[in-house]
């Protein structure tokens, strides 16, 4: 089975200023929604409760909401979690109460309505916790950021490093944007898949790179755009094999994986399909734009050692 | 040129076989277990303690399914958990003849049933998180400043008794924030007193100072002695917990800093979360200081104005005492404490045993202070109560001193529980809760294990069609990436979580990355001309670079999460970041050492099974 019966290089580079429209667009319509909407944070940033409790029926949420107002709650949110006998209540901090008791406060509540309340989880942050993780993520991110750009321009050249970080982080601030747009909630796992994303894409671009290297040693007399071309043509079923490799796994969790890993697929799915496309169709004009040239990769070890072959197989 | 020398076969089956080793516990499962273990240090957990348990299951008929001892007491396994509750009860009844005064934590636990020889090498199931497991997970604050002003009260009566003993008088000595004032008349007697108080208090810096018409010296501490006293406070913390969870009988608590003044409490298998939060949250501190019994000082106080350097505090039974702020002797001058009665009154008491240094400043406070009365105040979350202000009759010598005055039994046997416990060294807060129902947590190992089943198969089927042999082999090798991760997990004992199961499964997802590009540098060079034999070579080759950089970037982003996760983004970071590392050498070295067994040893190579190579040249017409 072949699915990829390319003949000739397609010339992705004369449409490079479309996919950067495109992207560009995407990208400030993302800015547009995270800067008017907002992330909705999970309790984990927020800091606040969360409590999760199963029926043995369908749960009448009218009813829960209306138990919770009589035993003096407020500002609580009654959602279906997952299924209709599972319910998730988000109370969000309070200063009066007592929040050791919380939990227990508002099981007796639920009880009392329906005996067949069980606990399923409880989860209680502080303020000042919920602050540091989201200061710790965001620091997470700028190491990632920081690494990554520090591994490439020594592996590579700088023009390189500097474009696919722009690629990838378009990618991420598409992310949030999906999850501003749609006030998913944007918990802790979200977090650790958008990294992940960032590091899975940022390696789609070294695969890319990594032939534009070794196209430029290898032949001669091609153009920049041309070189580019053939290195994203030659990559090209690689990369779709691998990112529908990846996406089945995450489609499977996406399927399986039940409501705590739903929203940690769909950020994965997110990334994987803007991944492809921005690592790919984003980084190498940018690439191209920042004047990277064959005298940047064979001048150096040139000058040094004549007998140098230009064997693509050098790492 | 496709073959590999003998070591790196053996390399990679001795891999092979290791990593089937300590994944095979995983496959036997848990058994119901019952856990017993010293509640104290000085019980030995030993042979003897092995056959005592034997002995006592033996004695009321029960079968066990394997008695195992280690460090942590004796385990016990059991076919079902009605037979593990029964013996629950038993071995409570024989270890423990006195509630009151529990010898051994008995508690409820999971066993690997994995056969004797897999646990005798090591091997042990993976450790599951208490999303997975159910449990209570608390992330404890320590309040460091309040660590710091309770030391500095206990310093500011180790100067008074200083100055005192060399016969310096000061206008009084008072902890004015992080400090400590001590004022003086005179400079002469200042200067005096500075010399013998820095000899004597290492810790404190002093800087001289005036107030009005009052001479000062300003202690405070120095930040070598705040940081041993903050590190001090946490490991006492710990350590008090330590000693409250025994008594809530958790088979496997994990007590742990978690940076500099945070404490993580997870209790596997906890559901009771009020008890475990009420006993966690004790912050119960014993002080004995002395009343003020000077007359009208009381009714002053009453009135709200305290005369100078007291407090106002109510006694047990409601009537208001007048207690001296200085703190004459703290909790942590306690070595033991038993509920008891009292030998004349018969009146419930609690019988406080005090360590050489408390019993000695005890002697002396009783002998300067016999006719007064001093107060025993429990304070509880910056709440204090007089639970008793005797008179004092004599000199108390020896260090053991009885608490007793209104109490029923149940308090005595509280208090005595709560000052046994240990006292904190400085106050906590829960900032983190988390409780996970058991049934949640089974839910969550099913959606983990089939989410990753369904998409392991799925990717497995596809590369099989697509790739053929060499697809066969990539899944493989994606399969022995599996069993190493789970090997190192395993051996590891690091935590699995949900998280930490959607990391095996994206690893597995992106871990094929390195097969295709294999594959498809292999085709690459069958499609420019290449022999089927230099094909596989170049191909591997050529694609380890990619492979490398690919793998760094995606570590680099699992280190940073690693750095600066926590909770479930550290679970997923751990277990992301050993994936990659494994999947470099399974779908690198594994999958060529299949390669090569396979094709290497053909010498006449014409055809190799990596699905159709489309050649642009052949089927076009040109």
């Amino acid at each position: 089975m072949e699915f990829f019966k390319i003949r000739k290089d397609i010339p992705f580079m004369r449409h490079a200023l479309v996919f950067n429209v495109i992207s560009l667009v995407t990208f400030l319509l993302a800015v547009f929604f995270l800067a008017t909407r907002g992330l909705h944070l999970s309790v984990e940033f927020t800091g606040g409760t969360l409590i999760e409790v199963s029926y043995s029926q369908a749960a009448d949420l009218e009813k829960i909401r209306g138990a919770l107002g009589k035993s003096g709650f407020s500002d609580y949110s009654v959602q279906n979690f997952g299924s209709s006998q599972d319910v998730l209540i988000r109370l969000p901090l309070k200063s009066e109460q007592n929040t050791a008791k919380l939990g227990e406060s508002v099981m007796a509540a639920l009880s009392a309505e329906d005996a067949s309340a069980s606990l399923r989880r409880v989860e209680f942050v502080g303020p000042q916790v919920g602050k540091e993780l989201a200061e710790n993520g965001a620091m997470a991110l700028l190491v990632v950021i920081i690494g990554i750009v520090i591994y490439l321009a020594f592996r590579f050249e700088w023009r390189f490093s500097v474009s696919a970080i722009i690629a990838n982080l378009h990618d991420v601030i598409i992310i949030l944007g999906f999850f501003a747009f749609f006030q998913w909630e944007f918990s802790l796992s979200v977090l650790a898949a958008v990294l992940a994303v960032l590091g899975y894409s940022v390696n789609e671009s070294v695969v890319v790179f990594d032939r534009v290297r070794e196209t430029f040693r290898k032949a001669r007399g091609m153009t920049t755009p041309q070189v580019l071309d053939h290195a994203i043509t030659s990559t090209i079923s690689r990369t779709i094999i691998t990112h529908g490799s990846t996406q089945m796994m995450v489609l499977s969790m996406l399927v399986f994986g039940g409501e705590t890993l739903h929203y940690f697929a769909m950020a994965l799915t997110i990334g994987i399909l803007f991944g492809i496309y921005s690592s790919v169709l984003v980084a190498s004009p940018l690439v191209m734009w920042l004047g990277v040239s064959r005298e940047q990769f064979i001048k150096a070890p040139k000058a040094k050692d004549p007998n140098v072959s230009d064997d693509g197989a050098c790492v | 040129m496709n073959r590999y020398p003998l070591w790196k076969y053996i390399t990679v089956v001795v891999a092979l076989v290791i990593g089937f080793l300590y994944t095979l516990p995983n496959f036997f499962g848990e058994a119901p277990a019952v856990q017993l273990s010293p509640a104290r240090a000085t019980l030995k957990t030993d042979a003897q303690l092995l056959s005592r348990v034997e002995a006592a299951l033996q004695g009321a008929g029960i079968s066990h399914d394997g008695i195992f001892l280690d460090s942590n007491g004796v385990k016990t396994r059991f076919k079902d958990t009605d037979t593990q509750l029964k013996v629950k009860d038993l071995l409570e009844k024989t270890f423990n003849p006195n509630p009151q005064d529990a010898q051994y934590v008995v508690a409820l636990n999971l066993l690997s049933s994995s056969p004797k020889w897999l646990s005798n090498l090591g091997a042990l199931p993976m450790y599951l998180g208490l999303d997975l497991r159910g449990g209570v997970h608390f992330l404890l604050q320590v309040d460091m400043a309040g660590a710091l002003t309770k030391r500095l009260d206990s310093m500011s009566a180790d100067l008074r008794t200083l100055l005192r003993d060399k016969n310096l008088r000061h206008a009084g000595i008072n902890r004015e924030g992080n400090a400590v004032v001590v004022k003086f008349r005179d400079a002469d007697t200042r200067t005096k007193a500075r010399i013998v108080l820095e000899d004597n208090q290492p810790d404190l810096t002093f800087v001289d100072g005036q107030d009005g018409s009052d001479l000062k010296l300003t202690a405070s501490l120095k930040p070598t002695a705040v940081k041993r006293i903050q590190d001090f406070a946490l490991k006492q913390n710990i350590t008090t917990l330590h000693n409250r969870i025994n008594e809530l009988g958790v088979a496997e608590p994990v007590i742990q800093q978690q940076g500099a003044d945070r404490i993580v409490v997870q209790l596997p298998g906890v559901q009771d979360t009020a008890k475990a939060k009420d006993i966690l949250g004790r912050t119960a501190t014993l002080e004995i200081r002395m009343v003020d019994d000077t007359p009208g000082a009381l009714e002053a106080a009453m009135a709200g104005q305290a005369p100078f350097g007291t407090e106002l505090y109510s006694e047990r039974g409601g009537s208001p005492l007048l207690v001296k702020k200085q703190v004459v002797l703290t909790g942590d001058r306690l070595t033991d404490a038993q509920p008891g009665f009292d030998g004349q009154t018969h009146e419930p008491a609690v019988h406080l045993t005090l360590d050489s240094a408390g019993a000695r400043i005890f002697k002396d406070i009783t002998r300067e202070n016999v006719g007064k009365r001093m107060a025993i105040l429990l304070i509880e979350k910056g709440k204090g109560e007089v639970v008793t202000a005797p008179v004092i009759r004599t000199e108390i010598g020896g260090g053991r001193v009885q608490i007793s005055g209104k109490m029923s039994t149940m308090e005595a046997n509280d208090t005595a529980l709560l000052l046994r416990a240990g006292s904190l060294a400085a106050p906590m807060d829960i900032v983190e809760e988390r409780t996970i129902g058991p049934s949640l947590g089974a839910d969550n190992i099913s959606k983990g294990f089939h989410s990753t089943l369904w998409g392991f198969l799925a990717i497995a089927a596809f590369m099989m069609c697509y790739y053929l042999m060499f697809g066969l082999i990539s899944t493989l090798a994606l399969a022995a990436n599996l069993m190493f991760l789970v090997a190192l997990l395993s051996l590891m004992q690091a935590t699995l979580t949900l998280p930490g199961i959607a990391a095996i499964a994206l690893t597995l997802g992106m871990a094929i990355d390195s097969n295709v590009l294999i594959n498809e540098r292999v085709r690459e060079e069958l499609r420019n001309g290449a022999s089927p034999q230099a094909a596989i070579s170049a191909g591997y080759e050529r694609a380890f670079g990619t492979i490398l950089d690919s793998n760094v970037t995606t570590l680099i982003a699992g280190i940073a999460l690693l750095a600066f996760g926590s909770g479930p983004i550290r679970g997923f970071a751990v277990v992301h970041c050993l994936g990659i590392l494994t999947s470099m050498f399974s779908s690198v070295v594994v999958s060529r050492a299949l390669v090569n067994l396979i094709y290497g040893r053909r010498k006449k190579l014409d055809k190799v099974s990596i699905g159709q190579v489309w050649k642009p040249g052949l089927d076009s017409a040109k």
